[in-house]
């Protein structure tokens, strides 16, 4: 099996970008930002400062107007539609803040989703443990979720079961890169960390990436690093200073 | 690719199932729509074909003058009264003509508990055809031999528990219910007919000297010696065959010229693409009328879809950001509506085979139709033109899902 991600030097990089959702209201303008591999970073800064765009052009959902943006060495900025929704089904995870299971979809078959869209996925999570759905089941368990809630429709579970499900569909046939967008903002504070811990730890043992995004700075210690992304968006400054 | 067909397919039916309240009614009201559609065309052809297969053989239909419809209905259908008598006299002219082949000659108007009474001989039985040639037979008994003989049709059999034996007595007149009965002048039932699915199964068949005794004063009438050299002096109608059909129009110029009684000649063939001529009209009234219940039921299943996508953004934006492309979530809805459109025709047509299995002997005895069961080339034609107008329509929400994906990246506020 090839693996595309041996090669690459950067997990992200981001060289001169510049996005507006409408013309001449720029959002983001960033001169520059690597995250190495493996590396988890911490990505924080008041709500509206750009952070979920960021993440939607490294997910490879919105393009910038201007600038470049590469996952794992392969230019996303260069790429068509398709190309990068390749890449997002290859090789990232993500997690929302909330609302982040498909609700007519069964607890294991949200987690299983990705390896529908994604052959990658789908032979890694094979090769893992047998069948996705053993994949599926021992990623649940890891995340300490019941044996008895797989069965049950996604809306049936609390918002931290919810959460923990999302992280367990993101990391299923272990995609280099784990984006998670305040995915702790509807949990109390002891929840928050246990998630944290969490994710983390099967981050660390699939070897994966992660960025993740949060206003809540008290969780800053558990990452590699922390930036402030209105320390590297000069767009942010700019209509902060007007 | 066909996994992902498969995929996006379960993906589809798990959605809908999710909806199975709002998804149910957009099923049903498609499903109202098929089988309207396939019921309108069903019972015209079966009407249709029944209404051809009650004569078969008989060149010409002669009655006293009236129009050419009004002759076939009332002597073949039992449909109306006939206007007039014919004389026993143009019965023998017109049996003396070398063209005829066959004369059979019919009496109506009077009737027993609902069913037609209808006087005629012993040629009736013999050159009587219906359904492309084929002759009536006897399921029980024998034809009849005396004035008071009666032969009764199937349905009269069945519906009245008449077998042979059975005494039966004949009101002048249509009505069930008539007050002039006459008790004193019993006929007897000598023979069933097997089922023919034609107005034949639903009628009492006498002799015409039992015709005339029913009409006669007490003490008015002797019974004959011999059935077979019996004349009235009047009859309804004659049923002609010809020796070669070639003959057909020379022989009706003759009768609709004939000086000495004003008659009317019918080519039953002619006279039935009049009869589809006139409801022809509204049988495409009706279907075209279908037709736009099936264009309801599709607009339904539009809005349904269409009221569905803002609730599902979310939804959307959640695939999209496991894999899904934008082809993926076009391509979801589609087959949403696919399987909406598919699932609902499919049900409506079997709903109606349901109910033609179950209506089937009541059209049979009531109106004459032999609803066929099973489904017909009209009905695949329903379904997949329904399955197509749902597909092309739904590619309107399915553009507004895709677009929607498109804008709004990974995250829609909600």
């Amino acid at each position: 099996m090839s693996e595309p991600g041996a090669e690459y030097a950067h997990a992200v990089s981001v060289e001169g970008l510049r996005f507006g959702y409408t013309a001449g209201e720029e959002i983001l303008s960033i001169d520059a930002l690597v995250i190495e591999p493996t590396q988890r970073v911490f990505l924080y800064g008041p709500s509206g400062c750009g952070k979920s765009t960021l993440l939607s052009m490294i997910g490879g959902v919105l393009v910038p107007q201007d600038g470049r943006v590469s996952v794992l060495g392969q230019d996303l900025s260069a790429m068509k539609g398709s190309g990068r929704d390749r890449v997002r089904a290859d090789h990232l995870g993500i997690i929302f803040q909330q609302f982040n299971l498909v609700p007519y979809l069964s607890v294991v078959d949200n987690v299983c989703l990705p390896c529908r869209y994604s052959r990658r996925r789908l032979q890694r999570a094979e090769s893992d443990d047998g069948t996705v759905e053993a994949s599926a089941a021992r990623l649940l368990s890891e995340l300490g979720i019941d044996d008895r809630l797989r069965a049950r429709r996604s809306t049936e579970l609390s918002v931290g079961q919810q959460q923990r499900v999302a992280a367990a569909r993101a990391l299923i046939g272990r995609p280099e890169l784990i984006i998670a967008d305040e995915p702790t903002s509807s949990l109390d504070a002891d929840r928050r960390r246990d998630f944290v811990s969490l994710l983390l730890t099967e981050c660390d043992s699939a070897n994966s990436t992660v960025i993740f995004v949060s206003h809540d700075q008290s969780l800053a210690s558990h990452f590699d690093e922390a930036i402030d992304l209105r320390a590297i968006n000069r767009a942010e400054r700019d209509s902060d200073a007007a | 690719m066909l996994h992902s067909i498969r995929n996006t397919f379960s993906l589809g039916f798990k959605s809908l199932w999710n909806r199975r309240g709002t998804a149910a009614l957009t099923l049903a009201s498609i499903a109202v729509s098929a089988a309207l559609l396939s019921v309108v065309d069903r019972v015209r052809t079966d009407a249709q074909v029944s209404f051809a297969n009650t004569i078969s053989g008989t060149d010409l239909i002669i009655g006293a003058r009236s129009g050419d419809l009004n002759l076939l209905l009332y002597s073949v259908f039992r449909i109306g009264n006939p206007t007039n008598n014919i004389s026993w006299n143009s019965f023998e002219t017109i049996a003396e003509r070398r063209e005829v082949d066959w004369l059979i000659p019919i009496s109506l108007g009077d009737a027993h508990k609902g069913f037609r009474v209808l006087g005629t001989n012993l040629d009736y039985f013999e050159h009587y055809q219906y359904a492309d040639g084929r002759t009536l037979d006897l399921s029980d008994g024998s034809t009849f031999t005396r004035a008071t003989d009666a032969v009764i049709g199937a349905e009269v059999a069945e519906r009245l528990g008449y077998e042979i034996g059975q005494p039966i007595v004949i009101s002048h007149g249509l009505t069930a219910t008539s007050f002039v009965t006459h008790d004193d002048n019993p006929f007897t039932v000598v023979g069933v007919l097997a089922r023919t699915g034609t107005p034949v199964d639903r009628t009492v068949h006498i002799s015409l000297a039992g015709m005339d005794l029913i009409h006669a004063g007490p003490g008015e009438f002797s019974l004959p010696s011999s059935l077979d050299s019996y004349e009235p002096d009047a009859i309804t109608a004659v049923f002609v065959g010809l020796k070669s059909r070639v003959a057909v129009f020379s022989v009706q110029r003759f009768l609709n010229e004939y000086e000495r009684e004003p008659l009317s000649a019918v080519i039953p063939g002619v006279a039935l693409q009049q009869l589809w001529g006139l409801i022809g009209v509204a049988e495409y009234a009706l279907l075209g009328v279908s037709a736009m219940v099936v264009l309801a039921g599709v607009l339904g299943l539009l809005a349904t879809l269409l009221v569905s996508l803002n609730e599902r953004r979310r939804e959307m934006s959640v695939l999209r950001s496991v894999g899904a492309r934008p082809g993926h979530v076009f391509s979801l809805l589609l087959s949403e509506a696919a399987l909406l459109a598919f699932l609902g025709a499919l049900a409506g047509l079997l709903a109606v085979q349901l109910a033609v299995i179950l209506v089937r002997p009541y059209a049979l005895a009531e109106f004459g139709i032999q609803l066929s069961v099973g489904l017909r080339v009209f009905d695949f034609a329903v379904l997949a033109g329904i399955l197509l107008i749902a597909v092309l329509v739904s590619i309107i929400p399915a553009w507004r899902a895709y677009r929607n994906s498109l804008a709004d990246g990974l995250t829609v506020k909600i």
